[in-house]
């Protein structure tokens, strides 16, 4: 570890810290319906859209979410399928596979943006800005909505609706992803990103050698796909690509947009539930859990691999080993999962954190929107085992939590580990799913279950040696994108709606404070404590055998 | 549920041309227009044909030029990737060793398989081989090491790098 690598990590956090008020705030403006820029636009797709964004019932809330999101498999999958007789595709790529093209376009919609294709070998231009990029858009911004609604089920009293989804995704679209996309893309490309529509290059190098060379509209994709914590490439090497990536510049830019809108939700949270120390205690327990992440992945990585005396198998030269290392930890610890360096080849520490993040839920910042619903699961969940402690009902800004809010939580969170346990436990017992296995040993096993957690996770990052792009793990992995998605959505939009009718309790003596560094060690040990008994044994098989057969000098 | 299909067909198909047609076709047309070279891909080149990309590693085996890092796709930048070997992978420690007493970049393969620098310890390492098969002296190549080695950026960001296809050209006119 170095100073210097130091003072790249605080100037990361500090630039992140800096926008959580000034994009909470603008984020509150746009969310409570204020008058903005683009009016007429905005107007014209709602009159077309029939709707005069009237309150929904937090059933109608689910509905218009789930139409949406299979509207959008249904397109993706479409267009995929029928790539080849569409313009924009001057590789004259042919029509994808149906179990890929599923898998992909289940990936999008679920905002898991899992690759098991090639990017630059398999999407044409129009796929990659008509499909992908629409999903990076919309998926997002629907997970916007869905935090939007849980947080106006905390601020409202006695209320029935949760908001409307249509005027939630078109407004996050067009006041909050669009314009910032606009500024980065421009940024990007001055930095090296393309943005063209041409064919690959031929190009023959200085030895003579013929070098194809992949292009296309990069940038455009880069900067939803980071900002939108999305992390489906254009290219299959990821935010590791130098064209994707191409400066430490870049690769700062990246990780602040990963961060950016899931931070500047706490402070949206805390807002609109009247109270911004609010959101700061929740983004105080985010970020002690982020710094420790951070400070142990660094650290293994610095140590270096004892076997082979470097860490730099999979690392790109001009990121380096902090580089590396702090983008890995935010990628998995908000719902992105573009990669720099290839986690498989981490150290077994090094990959470790990365899987423990998604299997906390990705409640470290998280996805956008995704980030803040989660970490309000456990925040229910925590608030109620403090009242089970003192032995009266418990309370979070004026709302009783009962059996049914505890109820709805517990099942959403359960989700997860049913998705990424159960299905890792199917694959590693079948032949056909351990032949896609690379590496044997500790990390084979790590290589199935990273893929199952970052599926149900929603994350999309992988041991990239498992070869993925096969009908088994297609269509299981696309089953997990979903679960891991849609079963915890509609739970909390059920918990949004109880919230939101309940009355509001006065605060008196009795009530835990939930703004003090109290409640945020509550919260950070009930994620920790809930995580650890869910996963530790299968930590253990996998990076923590690793780890100790490295030491020991042994190898697979 | 069918109540919402209308609004749904509409925001979706709306927000579709926005997002992806409109964004991403104007986006190319302003960056064409602002940053025509870096929007095309960065290509170099020279004598009038295009020898490669200043982003994109390729690959160099001859004595007289630096070699780049070693590639897990070969430098095919239509298929870019990493080797994906675990820490406690067998064939990533024979690899390694066969590879001798070299920095460590230079045993190790890229994310991308496309890395388009090495370090400058690596470049470094590789004089004393280049200046013997060109036949010039090695305080010649080193000075054209050192004024290629690429600092931190703003001179805090990422590590020091050499950019090995621009080293090379600059090899060439010597």
């Amino acid at each position: 570890m170095t100073l210097n690598g130091w003072l790249q990590i605080l100037l990361y956090c500090g630039i992140v810290i800096a926008l959580v008020r000034p994009l909470g705030g603008y984020m509150f403006r746009v969310f409570s319906g204020e008058r903005m820029f683009l009016g007429p636009i905005e107007r014209a797709i709602y009159a077309v859209a029939g709707t005069r964004g009237e309150d929904q019932h937090w059933t109608r809330y689910a509905a218009s979410l789930l139409i949406f999101s299979a509207l959008g498999v249904l397109a993706l999958y479409l267009l995929q399928r029928v790539q080849g007789a569409l313009p924009f595709n001057p590789q004259s790529l042919p029509g994808v596979a149906p179990d890929l093209a599923f898998n992909t376009a289940v990936s999008f919609v679920s905002n898991t943006n899992w690759q098991a294709y090639v990017g630059e070998g398999t999407m044409s231009y129009l796929t990659q800005m008509l499909g992908l990029n629409v999903q990076n858009f919309v998926s997002a911004a629907s997970g916007m909505a869905v935090a939007v609604a849980l947080i106006r089920g905390f601020a409202r009293r006695s209320a029935s609706g949760l908001g409307n989804f249509w005027v939630d995704v078109t407004r996050a679209v067009l006041y909050v992803l669009l314009p910032i996309c606009i500024v980065g893309t421009l940024v990007l490309v001055w930095q090296g990103v393309p943005q063209n529509l041409a064919p690959y290059t031929a190009a023959t190098t200085l030895e003579g050698v013929q070098q194809t060379i992949a292009q296309g509209p990069v940038a455009s994709q880069m900067m939803i796909k980071h900002l939108g914590t999305n992390g489906g490439g254009f290219f299959n090497a990821n935010a590791a690509h130098p064209f994707e990536n191409p400066t430490a510049l870049t690769n700062l830019i990246h990780m602040v947009c990963i961060f950016a809108i899931g931070a500047a939700f706490t402070n949206l949270f805390g807002r609109m539930v009247g109270d911004e120390r609010q959101g700061w205690a929740i983004l105080s327990a985010m970020g002690v859990m982020f710094l420790v992440g951070v400070a142990v992945v660094y650290w293994a990585e610095a140590q270096g691999n004892p076997l082979i005396g470097t860490a730099m198998e999979g690392k790109e030269a001009r990121f380096g080993i902090v580089g590396s290392a702090l983008f890995a930890v935010i990628t998995t610890a908000a719902s992105c999962g573009a990669v720099n360096a290839m986690h498989g080849s981490l150290s077994a520490l090094g990959g470790m954190i990365p899987m423990l993040n998604m299997m906390l839920g990705e409640v470290v910042v998280g996805g956008v929107g995704a980030g803040m619903y989660g970490l309000l699961l456990f925040v229910i969940v925590a608030i109620f085992i403090a009242g089970l402690m003192v032995g009266r009902t418990p309370e979070y800004l004026g709302k009783k939590v009962e059996g049914r809010e505890v109820k709805f939580a517990m099942l959403a969170l359960l989700i997860l580990p049913l998705v990424m346990l159960g299905m890792t436990a199917a694959a590693v017992v079948l032949p056909g799913a351990l032949s896609s296995v690379l590496n044997p040993g500790p990390h084979g096993f790590s290589e199935v279950l990273y893929a199952y957690v970052s599926a149900g996770a929603n994350n999309g990052s992988a041991f990239a040696s498992l070869s993925a792009n096969t009908p088994w793990y297609n269509l299981t992995l696309g089953i997990a994108m979903l679960a891991g998605r849609f079963a915890m959505i509609v739970p909390i939009l059920a918990l949004a709606g109880s919230l939101a009718g309940k009355k509001s309790v006065p605060v008196s003596d009795g009530t835990l404070p939930t703004h003090g560094p109290l409640f945020v060690a509550l919260l950070i040990g009930v994620i920790l404590v809930m995580g650890g008994l869910e996963f530790f044994p299968a930590i253990a098989l996998g990076p923590i055998v690793e780890h100790l057969a490295v030491m020991a000098g042994q190898t697979f | 549920m069918m109540k919402e299909l209308r609004p749904a067909l509409a925001v979706f198909l709306l927000l579709s041309v926005l997002t992806g047609l409109a964004y991403p076709l104007g986006m190319t047309g302003l960056a064409q227009a602002i940053f025509p070279a870096q929007a095309n891909g960065s290509l170099i080149q020279r004598d009038g044909a295009v020898i490669g990309s200043r982003l994109i590693g390729q690959a160099f085996v001859g004595e007289g030029y630096f070699h780049p890092r070693p590639s897990a796709v070969d430098y095919d930048a239509a298929a870019s990737g990493g080797s994906n070997l675990a820490p406690s992978s067998a064939a990533l420690v024979e690899r390694v060793r066969a590879a001798g007493d070299v920095p460590g970049d230079l045993a190790t393969t890229s994310a991308s398989g496309l890395d388009p620098h090495v370090t400058p310890d690596g470049a470094r390492f590789q004089i004393a081989r280049v200046a013997a098969a060109r036949g010039i002296p090695e305080a010649q190549v080193a000075a054209l090491v050192e004024a290629h080695v690429t600092p931190r950026q703003l001179g805090i960001l990422g590590e020091p790098v050499v950019n090995v296809l621009e080293l090379n050209l600059a090899l060439d006119e010597l």
